[in-house]
């Protein structure tokens, strides 16, 4: 099967406003002019089949959000490919990316911001269809609403409200409808359950998995709880700093956890009555800035098993088995 | 038995709107032992905070807290003036806020931050002492280079290291009792491990109690001794920790438990709790957890559950609790 969307060596970066006089630096008896920026994406690149739910997963400030927003195209790629059905759109014109933004949607974290406050549900809702013509006129755009509505759980009499009316939850159902309305097949998630109450949490995964049952798209799913990884997804990647230090199905990764990161990770989410998947692990240090990004492999400085060799040279992926792979020369 | 350190009974918060009156807390009762470490639990807008708020009076217009008692250190607090209370907020009880960046003063740098506790509880000591402390402190919360960080500002230090400093200014006055409401909730989890593990190490070194406000039930089953789980404003139920989480006995509680996806389960679905918690203004007569519940019959509807004792210690607000095994 030939992959929906393929991301090849994705970088992404953001430069840093300093003054003039700041990006001067002396370096080797020379005053050389240095312009410095956060690496936020490096060398990113993982496939997408269709129907297949892909995560990735990591801390804040890893870059698994701007990897999405750069895949979607709101930010314009520093250097790498993203393919979306074959075809090239990392470098296309706006006007050239409109059949591909129907065909991609997002669903945003936080569910009272990404609603405009001034409209209708049913505006919300109808606008996307009525600009990318999925629907011949407004009443065909109207029943369709009335009908995404349902699909999400809300009642169609509650069309005409706006959205502080409606609580948190139906909200992110309010924004699950709006990502539905152009018929995509491809729906990037990005954190969409992480500002909700837990039992209005799992009202929502088992809407968005039905959905996905019902529709037949693929997920990228952006996350942080493993546990809610571990439910939607079929394979996943975890990121750290701007690179994804190991990649596999979802049964890979959970029960041949290789990466010191992975693990790391894994031994730090608090279960409920459950035992632990890795033990308790050491843990030190926090996420380095992504400014000045560490020589070699970007884990060294908080990893247990570092040794010589990750401090100067940056681990490539090795494969463990067909599809599981990491980067870490533990496995070399 | 242990000594009890605060005993709330009764404690009713009620704002008084124009749309109408909200119970944010209802008649809630409970105690906590020296050295103990309760968790509170519940969804957002089930009175958890209010609730610790109540009990150190920040309650603004148009809230008002009545209380039958609430004894602090063998001490009614109930009546307190303004003055008083203010010598034991800080002192006695301190917080821990969920927001690092918003509880501490962009404005002074750390020192004076901490610094500025000593000054108001401590008035004995002098600079040099403070100093020493300020020292003491950022180091016994895991900040390298303690004596250098004294001058640095909050923005120049990460979430989880704001943190750090939030929990050395909540020890300056050595209180009795922490409250810490959603202490982690902005961290990422390997760092929300490392603060809660230095939370419990400090309590417990320091002998103080500690009430952990969360709606994660798995930090509480990691971190407390005792849980309470509130539900709109009343306490539903409340126990040992592992009773609550292995055998739990309100429907709420168990629902809440369920809809978890868990770590080493493959499921297809999850079960959740139908419906959303009712409007505050307009509760259901009855049982509040009624409406949700798969196991209400027509009792439910008319007549309020009390506290049925389940197990030891354990007891739950059902008329058909699940009896302890």
């Amino acid at each position: 099967m030939k992959p929906l969307v393929q991301v090849e060596d994705l970088v992404q970066e953001f430069k840093v406003n300093q003054g003039f006089l700041d990006s001067f630096k002396w370096k080797d008896k020379k005053l050389v002019r240095e312009k410095k920026a956060v690496h936020a994406v490096n060398k990113v690149s993982f496939d997408i089949y269709p129907g297949e739910a892909f995560s990735l997963v990591g801390e804040s400030g890893c870059g698994k959000s701007t990897t999405a927003k750069t895949i979607i195209r709101l930010l314009n790629p520093v250097s790498g490919r993203i393919y979306y059905g074959g075809e090239d759109i990392s470098r296309l014109k706006s006007e050239k990316m409109l059949p591909y933004r129907k065909k991609m949607q997002m669903i945003f974290q936080d569910p009272y911001a990404s609603l405009d406050p001034q409209k209708t549900i049913k505006s919300i809702i109808m606008e996307p269809m009525l600009f990318h013509k999925v629907v011949a006129n407004k009443k065909e755009a109207e029943e369709k609403c009335m009908e995404l509505l349902k699909k999400v759980g809300l009642r169609p009499e509650q069309a005409t409200r706006y959205p502080h009316q409606f609580s948190g939850g139906q909200r992110q159902r309010i924004g699950i409808a709006r990502a539905l309305a152009v018929e995509p097949e491809f729906i990037i998630a990005d954190e969409p359950v992480s500002a909700l109450d837990v039992s209005i949490q799992a009202q929502i995964l088992n809407l968005m998995m039905d959905l996905k049952d019902e529709y037949g798209f693929s997920y990228l799913f952006i996350a942080h709880d493993l546990s809610v990884v571990r439910h939607i997804s079929d394979r996943l990647g975890v990121m750290y700093l701007g690179t994804i230090v190991e990649m596999g199905t979802k049964r890979d990764v959970f029960e041949h956890v290789a990466h010191p990161y992975t693990k790391l990770l894994f031994s730090a989410v608090p279960t409920v009555g459950e035992e632990p998947i890795v033990p308790p692990m050491k843990m030190e240090g926090e996420i380095p800035n992504p400014v000045n990004l560490p020589q070699g492999c970007v884990f060294h400085d908080r990893c247990p098993y570092c040794k010589e060799i990750c401090k100067t040279v940056r681990p490539d992926f090795k494969e463990l088995e067909p599809g599981h792979q990491v980067a870490c020369h533990l496995f070399a | 038995m242990q000594e009890k350190l605060l005993e709330v009974k009764n404690l009713r918060t009620y704002f008084h709107t124009f749309k109408g009156v909200v119970k944010a807390v209802d008649g809630i009762s409970f105690s906590l032992g020296k050295g103990e470490i309760l968790g509170i639990v519940g969804e957002s807008g089930s009175g958890k905070s209010v609730t610790c708020f109540s009990i150190l009076k920040l309650i603004e217009e148009p809230g008002k807290v009545q209380a039958d008692e609430i004894w602090f250190q063998g001490k009614d607090i109930t009546a307190a003036s303004e003055k008083e209370m203010t010598k034991i907020r800080g002192k006695d009880i301190s917080m821990v806020f969920q927001d690092p960046m918003t509880s501490l003063n962009p404005l002074y740098t750390i020192g004076k931050q901490i610094e500025e506790m000593l000054i108001l509880h401590e008035p004995q000591m002098d600079k040099d002492q403070r100093k020493k402390r300020c020292i003491e402190l950022l180091n016994a919360v895991g900040i390298p280079n303690a004596e250098q960080q004294l001058k640095a500002y909050p923005h120049q230090f990460s979430g989880g290291m704001r943190q750090r400093v939030v929990i050395a200014i909540a020890l300056a006055a050595n209180p009795k009792l922490i409250i810490a409401d959603e202490p982690t909730t902005a961290l990422d989890v390997t760092i929300q491990a490392q603060i809660l593990k230095l939370m419990k190490k400090l309590v417990q070194e320091r002998q103080a109690s500690l009430i952990l406000i969360t709606h994660d039930l798995a930090v509480v089953s990691e971190m407390v001794d005792r849980v309470i789980v509130m539900y709109c404003g009343k306490i539903v139920e409340q126990g040992p920790v592992d009773k609550i989480i292995n055998e739990p006995s309100h429907p709420y509680t168990i629902g809440l438990l369920d809809s978890i996806p868990r770590l080493r389960k493959e499921q297809d679905r999850l079960d959740f709790i139908p419906g959303m918690v009712p409007n505050m203004y307009d509760l259901p007569s009855g049982c509040l957890f009624a409406p949700r519940c798969k196991g209400c019959k027509d009792v439910c509807r008319n007549r309020e559950p009390e506290m049925k004792t389940v197990g030891s210690n354990h007891s739950a607000a059902c008329h058909f609790p699940r009896i302890d095994y």
